[in-house]
């Protein structure tokens, strides 16, 4: 190798081009890239809130969305009403959509008051509550989305996660542990909001307990299972006063 | 091997078994220990480190006499997170789903040891072709004692494979739990993980004598 590339100048030139060729690389990547990757994002919104609300092509073990070319379609057959509840301000809005739950929590820190999203929807005769949730898991974010009925009993919910470990804090994303939250209690009968916690060693493994607030958690994955137990007690609490207003 | 000199198809097979880059080297043994609590994460994770080692061997290879040699783990590191972080966009774009599954691995590739020691260790001094096919042999290399690790740890830990229930099932005790057995939930935390890799270095070096080194 020659001399040639040891110089001090040659490795500053050197550097100054690698980043600049890089940096435009990814710039142009990225932004050319942009508008694909929306629509993408919000299409799996919409699979989402409808995955909670049961509307999917689950197969014997295995969750499955509706797939990305009727998503839209179902959205709007299924979902009859978006509000935004602001305090005690309850607003039918067709942008609750486009709320951005991760801001409106930094909004919150900075004395805010903030904005909930709340999309109703209706399958079967029957009302489907859907929420946004999101908190923190072991690596990275975690959020999902709890479908409840009027008495806040859990009627289906999603879970995702930005870098949980793969085979571990991951399986909050498979059926068997999001299909333990269908029919858990989030209140109980004298309306103290309760939530529920993924909890070790509940002796209730196959999930027949329904009113003790707690789900079976996933071995190897505290922190995670930990992380959606909080998320679910302080995201979904903000919205107890509008279910106790619909029994008024 | 018609297509490949004797040399060259070295490259191949020599990671593979006596120069394997996980049981011999003891590289890349953070990310073995990480995901192989199931053996789809074990294969994606593989898939993803043949794909970034083969192409960014190259890429190194090409750029060898040009890299300045004070800087040349700071370009290395860069090639392959632009490579990793290129690939990851794309799949956003056009294949949303499959880039959910990856997302997790990207930092995971970037530190990827085997990476950066590949191409300080070979792709700096060789050409493309022969970089390229170091770069194959190697990340297969490491993918199977992966697979392997992942395959034993999640038919041990969780009796399934590839989410499939072979064993029957644990809660509603078919299969094999009808006769008492028990998953063992000590397979899925990474301390298990190493001491299968133990495992698996006992039993190759057991059987070729050569690989111990003398004290």
């Amino acid at each position: 190798m020659s001399k040639r590339t040891d110089s001090n100048s040659y490795t500053m030139i050197f550097a100054v081009i690698m980043v600049l060729v890089v940096g435009s690389l990814l710039a142009f990547f990225a932004s050319s890239l942009k508008p694909n990757i929306d629509e993408n994002k919000r299409i799996e919104k919409q699979q989402n809130i409808l995955y909670a609300m049961g509307i999917n092509e689950n197969d014997e073990s295995s969750a499955n969305f509706v797939s990305t070319d009727i998503a839209g379609t179902e959205f709007v057959k299924y979902i009859k009403k978006q509000l935004i509840i602001q305090g005690n301000k309850i607003s039918e809005d067709d942008t609750a959509f486009l709320i951005d739950v991760k801001k409106e929590q930094t909004a919150a820190k900075a004395g805010n008051e903030r904005r909930l999203p709340l999309f109703i929807g209706e399958k079967e005769g029957k009302v489907f509550y859907v929420a946004p949730i999101r908190g923190k898991g072991l690596w990275d974010a975690i959020w999902g989305y709890v479908a409840m009925d009027e008495n806040m009993i859990v009627r289906g919910a999603y879970f995702d996660h930005k870098g949980e470990t793969p085979g571990l804090g991951a399986n909050i994303t498979q059926r068997y542990f999001m299909d333990d939250f269908i029919g858990e209690h989030l209140m109980s009968a004298s309306g103290d909001f309760k939530g529920i916690t993924v909890a070790k060693g509940n002796n209730d493994p196959k999930n027949e307990e329904k009113t003790d607030y707690e789900v079976d958690a996933i071995a190897g994955a505290t922190i995670t299972g930990d992380g959606v137990s909080a998320m679910i007690k302080k995201d979904l609490a903000l919205y107890v006063p509008y279910f106790k207003s619909l029994k008024k | 091997m018609g297509l490949l000199s004797k040399k060259d198809a070295v490259l191949l097979s020599d990671p593979l078994a006596d120069n394997n880059p996980i049981t011999i080297q003891v590289l890349g043994i953070c990310s073995a220990l990480a995901i192989t609590a199931e053996l789809k994460a074990s294969i994606v994770m593989a898939v993803s480190v043949l794909f970034v080692l083969g192409l960014g061997n190259v890429v190194i290879s090409l750029m060898r006499n040009i890299i300045p040699s004070k800087i040349r783990i700071i370009v290395q590191l860069i090639v392959v997170a632009t490579l990793v972080i290129i690939v990851d966009l794309v799949l956003k774009a056009f294949a949303y789903e499959l880039s959910k599954t990856l997302s997790v691995f990207v930092g995971l590739i970037i530190t990827n040891c085997i990476i950066m020691g590949r191409f300080e260790a070979f792709a700096l001094g060789n050409g493309p072709w022969r970089s390229f096919l170091d770069g194959i042999g190697n990340a297969v290399g490491y993918g199977v004692i992966l697979i392997a690790v992942g395959f034993f740890r999640e038919l041990l830990g969780s009796g399934t494979l590839l989410g499939f229930k072979v064993l029957g099932d644990s809660i509603e005790k078919t299969g094999l739990y009808a006769l008492g057995y028990e998953n063992n939930g000590f397979m899925l935390l990474s301390p298990m993980a190493l001491i299968v890799v133990g495992i698996i270095i006992w039993i190759q070096r057991s059987r070729n004598t050569s690989l111990i080194e003398e004290n």
